[in-house]
């Protein structure tokens, strides 16, 4: 596979690193180091200007709107937005819109007027409520928030945990135990009201991303009508999976981009920083954290891009989607841990971006599936279906 | 594990030589009047350059004396913020007076 950028690849590339470099960066020189949101004023401006590049809501499928760039062109672009401070978890301060929970897309036409197109407008915000404090990893096991029939609806009882944007958000889809018999085959996908009686946002969680704070959700009671059920009942496993799955791809190219951010910044301070009568691009010790640093970020690259060809191309791509996620989150970590070391105290200030990457880029290995999952899954597939 | 989700030290004075015993640290804080009520929650970010102590110093000058203040030292001095608003709106139905005349985008918060 040649994964060189096409001329018009390389034109939308050119285009969005700009933009990185002449309207985000300069904006968040002035906020403070852990912000995750622009002025207003400026966000909207800024949505003006990816609006004009035709760049508005990439990952909006074309048939809702989108501007239909293909999947290995939205990786290329996911690099560029990556690569500020804010880069990882806000890329480019969602100045290029969303195209909100995929999940959503598998909605019926009643569900769609009601929750997809609001999304894609902008009016709603949605979260995505999986994880409980059982677990997260394996979701169909861990998953105990129950969700009973009753008057012509489901009553759920439960709780939620490490929940972004639950507090703010319109609605959520939220995934529950239908059946206790089945495992997998008995979980549910349900949208639920952030207004509907029973559901409250109990906490705060704070973690090393320390820009955000996640939240805990517990379900009292909370009653929905059948019309809140997405997709099949007993069949929200898979509408889960799925979207875990695809998610991987995107959520490596922002490590990716971040990693070359970092690098950038080590190879300009070792040609700049002098120790001892000599510039540190000199110390071997420095040339070869930056050679590791290439390697990392060119083996990185090259999965996320097979991956994304596959799924481009409409072939499986779930191992590829776990080696991708695996490689990056990884060798993301390695490469801005790196970076600082060249840096040296510097590297540990927050007036550098690199303590935010170092915090936010460990997460990375834990969150959309850990990296032990991940070789869960390359395991399974090169082992085969008998392992167990 | 306890989660401490109110900010309840024991109020200072909010004097030049309280402050000045103040750390250089990043975190939240609280000034009220006199009598105890609150009238807003602040943070000291990492562009603050002495952190909860020049944040003090800020108020202490644009408030003048007769005001109590309390502080918590916290890296994760934005999520703690938003916490510490979040929390007083369910408590109260309200923001802190300062807070809201110029309100940061919140979210629901119903503590149990």
């Amino acid at each position: 596979m040649d994964f060189e950028p096409s001329a018009e690849q390389q034109m939308l590339i050119d285009q969005v690193r700009r933009f990185v470099r002449e309207e985000i960066i300069p904006l968040e020189a002035k906020l403070d180091p852990d912000a995750s949101e622009l002025d207003p004023a400026d966000h909207a401006r800024l949505v003006e200007k990816t609006k004009a590049m035709g760049l508005f809501g990439i990952d909006i499928p074309k048939e809702y709107g989108g501007p239909d760039i293909d999947i290995v062109t939205r990786v290329l672009l996911a690099i560029e937005m990556a690569q500020h401070r804010a880069g990882l978890y806000v890329p480019c301060y969602g100045t290029f819109g969303g195209a909100g929970l995929a999940q959503i897309f598998e909605a019926n036409d009643d569900q769609k007027e009601r929750y997809l197109y609001p999304t894609l407008r902008g009016e709603k915000k949605a979260f995505f409520g999986l994880t409980e404090p059982s677990g997260g990893s394996d979701p169909a096991r861990a998953i105990q928030t129950k969700a009973e029939r009753k008057d012509n609806g489901w009553v759920l009882n439960g709780a939620k945990i490490f929940i972004s944007n639950a507090d703010r958000a319109q609605y959520g889809i939220v995934f529950a135990r239908t059946d206790a018999s089945k495992g997998r085959a008995g979980i549910t996908c349900f949208i639920i009201d952030s207004d509907t009686p029973g559901f409250h946002v109990r906490r705060v969680v704070h973690t090393l991303r320390s820009s955000h704070y996640a939240t805990e959700l517990e379900f009292k009671d909370c009653w929905v009508s059948d019309h809140q059920v997405l997709g099949e009942v007993n069949k929200g496993f898979a509408v889960a999976n799925d979207r875990l799955t695809r998610q991987r791809i995107p959520y490596a190219a922002g490590c990716i981009g971040v990693a070359i951010a970092a690098h950038e910044m080590a190879i300009e301070w070792a040609k700049m920083r002098t120790t001892f009568g000599e510039k540190l691009a000199n110390r071997q010790a420095v040339q070869w954290m930056l050679v590791d640093n290439e390697i990392d970020i060119r083996t990185a690259r090259h999965f996320t891009l097979e991956a994304a060809e596959k799924a481009r191309r409409g072939l499986p791509f779930k191992i590829e989607a776990s080696i991708a996620k695996l490689t990056a989150s990884e060798g993301g970590g390695r490469v801005v841990d790196r970076s600082m070391q060249i840096h040296g105290g510097m590297g540990m200030t927050k007036d550098l971006p690199l303590e935010r990457w170092y915090r936010e880029m460990r997460i990375r290995r834990v969150g959309e599936g850990p990296s032990e999952v991940q070789r869960m899954v390359i395991a399974r597939e090169i082992l085969g279906s008998n392992l167990r | 594990m306890s989660i401490r989700l109110r900010l309840d030290k024991p109020w200072r004075p909010l004097t030049a030589e309280e402050i000045a015993r103040l750390p250089g640290q990043l975190g939240v804080y609280q000034v009220a009047d006199a009598t105890g009520v609150l009238l807003c929650i602040g943070q000291a970010g990492a562009r603050a350059p002495f952190g909860l102590r020049s944040e003090l110093q800020r108020e202490l000058a644009e408030r003048g004396p007769g005001h109590q203040f309390r502080v918590e030292v916290n890296q994760q001095y934005r999520t703690r913020w938003f916490e510490l608003l979040m929390v007083h709106q369910a408590d109260h139905g309200r923001l802190p007076p300062d807070n809201a005349k110029n309100p940061p985008p919140l979210g629901r918060l119903s503590p149990s």
